[in-house]
């Protein structure tokens, strides 16, 4: 269905062209990438926002399109790693990188949660199930207004200044704040291509063509979805710490449905089951949001007819078609 | 007189069956259109949204609460058959994910829309004023309007069960729910029944956003929420079972509203922790069939 996936056995062919070159480099392409990035973005602020939700749909497309796991509650691991990384900071005064450590083992433990519990239903449950934990966990923040300060958000977590190994960066100079996140995405790139490209990786995309088969092959079926929900999991704190310290609070609203569903557009825009897919489609719903704000404060209806669009006559998504066109 | 008194406590559950109703009515139509069309409609609460607004609309038009009982649930089941016509249909055969992602981008469209005609600030929905007040039920008083929630639900579900059960019309429909291929090569025309089915279920959805609108009043997101909660519903009622999402739905209600007499801070959090529970247990749900949504 979708043999725009890595493949490894692309490595065993004789003669290379230009498509399976590219595609063997793929992090080195995608960090080149974002290391220029910056610079054709209107301002910096928003190609910060782009990384971040870039990783987000990057770790949400690991479980949707790569294992075919459709997730509507993915909210609640973004959310939790924003959340604890936020706590760590504000309540218990640690550094950043404690803290962004801290974001993402805690979202690890949510997907675990979430995970054990969403994968005993199969198929189009596991959509309903996601989302309804997502909301569970939701109000849980919502009423732990002691720690998360409820309604109102998380307030203060004020990172000033990285440093590392001696040097001292101006974390408020937006353009060092984007290479500070930046660093984490390519390293997350870097990751993911790693899994995806491992044996545990063609089991994922086994079990996504033919649940029957992988089965009868000897793989752990139930275990893979589990481990690639935390996997996800693992991606979408690390984008949630990033979020908190970029916007400096978390909002109540990280938790939210629509949260959750704007990753999935994303996910979708761009292109599920493709390498750099998830990040031009939050590329491109983060320009759609700010350009069409700009004319009308009614930008969800664009981005829904855009979505619709893409469901009915681009199912490939966006970065999906590119590479259908051009592949040789 | 001990704060929790067994009237109290029976007066609560009625307030639980009454909220359990609006469960029940907008759980059935995601139930029913997902057990013929194999559809996860993920636009149910918009439409119930759109139910509620609809009933604003005709009332603000000089109709009154009683032409809002039979005109909403004809113009949102007529927008529901609309939708499935043109924007669902082309999407049969192309994998069970695609449905779902469908009717979820048309949410946030119809949310918009709303907000675009009607604006972003919810509105107060009278309650008609021959159901205001409250009668005594036995146990103390009960608001009439609540009593008459029960009842309506009651009616719509015995004329939904008559409908599918007794008329030649409703064996079509279960015979399509069965398998449509069957159905198909005898000569009827399955996609009209799941035009007809589609066009049902939206209509009970507008229906009971219409009931709701009195209750909690009417703004563009309340569809959000119930359909978390009525995804609740239906993962411990089981998927595709109406009698599981009547039962299903009643319990959900009177586990809310109970949970909100004894333990006000996990009223919210009650319900996922008794679906979690369902699913370790039985995750197929009361009535579900293992496998079907394989």
């Amino acid at each position: 269905m979708i043999d725009i996936a890595p493949t490894i056995a692309a490595s065993s062919s004789r003669s290379y062209n230009w498509f399976d070159l590219a595609k063997r480099h793929r992090v080195l392409l995608a960090s080149i990438f974002v290391l220029i990035f910056p610079f054709v973005m209107p301002f910096t602020a928003l190609a910060v926002n782009i990384l971040i939700y870039g990783l987000y749909a990057l770790g949400f497309n690991l479980l949707f399109g790569y294992l075919g796991l459709l997730s509507f509650g993915h909210a609640a691991l973004f959310g939790t790693g924003a959340y604890l990384c936020g706590i760590a900071i504000v309540h218990f005064g640690l550094p950043w990188y404690a803290a962004i450590a801290i974001g993402v083992l805690s979202a690890l433990v949510m997907a675990t949660l979430i995970g054990s519990l969403a994968i005993r239903t199969r198929g189009i449950y596991f959509a309903m199930v996601t989302m309804a934990l997502a909301q569970c966990v939701y109000y849980i923040f919502y009423q732990a207004v002691d720690w998360t300060g409820g309604e109102n958000g998380l307030r203060g977590i004020n990172v000033r200044a990285i440093n590392l190994f001696g040097l001292h960066f101006d974390f408020i100079n937006p353009l060092v704040r984007y290479y500070v996140v930046a660093s984490f995405v390519i390293l997350a790139f870097f990751v993911l291509s790693r899994i995806l490209a491992s044996p545990f990786g063609a089991v994922i995309e086994a079990v996504r063509e033919n649940e029957a088969r992988a089965r009868a092959s000897g793989y752990n079926v139930v275990a893979t979805r589990l481990m690639t929900f935390i996997l996800s999991g693992g991606f979408c704190g690390l984008a949630g710490s990033l979020a908190a310290l970029h916007l400096s609070i978390v909002p109540i609203e990280i938790l939210h449905y629509e949260t959750s569903g704007m990753v999935v557009m994303m996910a979708l825009l761009g292109g599920m089951g493709t390498f750099f897919g998830p990040f031009v489609g939050a590329a491109v719903f983060l320009l759609l949001e700010n350009l069409v704000s700009l004319w009308t404060v009614h930008w969800q209806l664009v981005v829904g007819g855009v979505f619709v669009v893409c469901v009915l006559f681009f199912p490939e998504g966006i970065w999906g078609t590119i590479l259908k066109r051009i592949k040789p | 007189m001990s704060g929790l008194s067994f009237d109290l406590i029976a007066l609560q559950l009625f307030t639980g069956l009454a909220l359990g109703a609006i469960y029940v009515l907008f759980a059935i139509g995601l139930s029913l259109i997902f057990g013929m069309l194999t559809v996860v409609n993920f636009a149910h609460g918009a439409f119930y949204m759109v139910g509620a607004y609809a009933g604003l609309f005709l009332v603000s038009m000089g109709g009154n609460f009683w032409i809002c009982l039979v005109g909403v649930p004809l113009l949102v089941g007529t927008f529901g058959m609309i939708v499935e016509r043109f924007l669902v249909r082309p999407l049969y055969g192309r994998g069970i994910d695609y449905p779902l992602l469908l009717t979820f981008g048309l949410s946030y469209i119809m949310i918009e829309l709303i907000r675009i005609a009607f604006g972003t600030s919810g509105y107060p929905f009278d309650t008609p004023e021959l159901l205001q007040g409250a009668v005594d039920i036995g146990v103390g008083y009960f608001p009439l309007y609540r009593l008459f929630v029960i009842g309506a639900t009651a009616v719509v579900l015995i004329g939904l069960w008559l409908f599918l059960e007794r008329t030649s019309f409703g064996l079509v429909i279960r015979a399509g729910a069965r398998d449509p291929q069957i159905v198909r090569v005898l000569g009827v025309d399955v996609s009209r029944v799941w035009l007809i089915v589609f066009g049902i279920g939206t209509a009970i959805a507008g229906f009971a956003g219409l009931l709701a609108a009195p209750l909690q009043g009417v703004i563009p997101e309340m569809g959000a929420t119930i359909l978390a909660e009525a995804f609740v519903v239906t993962v411990v009622g089981g998927m595709g079972s109406i009698g599981g999402a009547v039962l299903a739905g009643l319990l959900v209600g009177v586990v809310v509203s109970m949970s909100s007499l004894f333990a006000p801070e996990m009223a919210k959090v009650s319900i996922f922790a008794l679906m979690a529970i369902v699913l370790l247990i039985r995750p197929q749900g009361f009535f579900g069939r293992a496998g079907l949504m394989s």
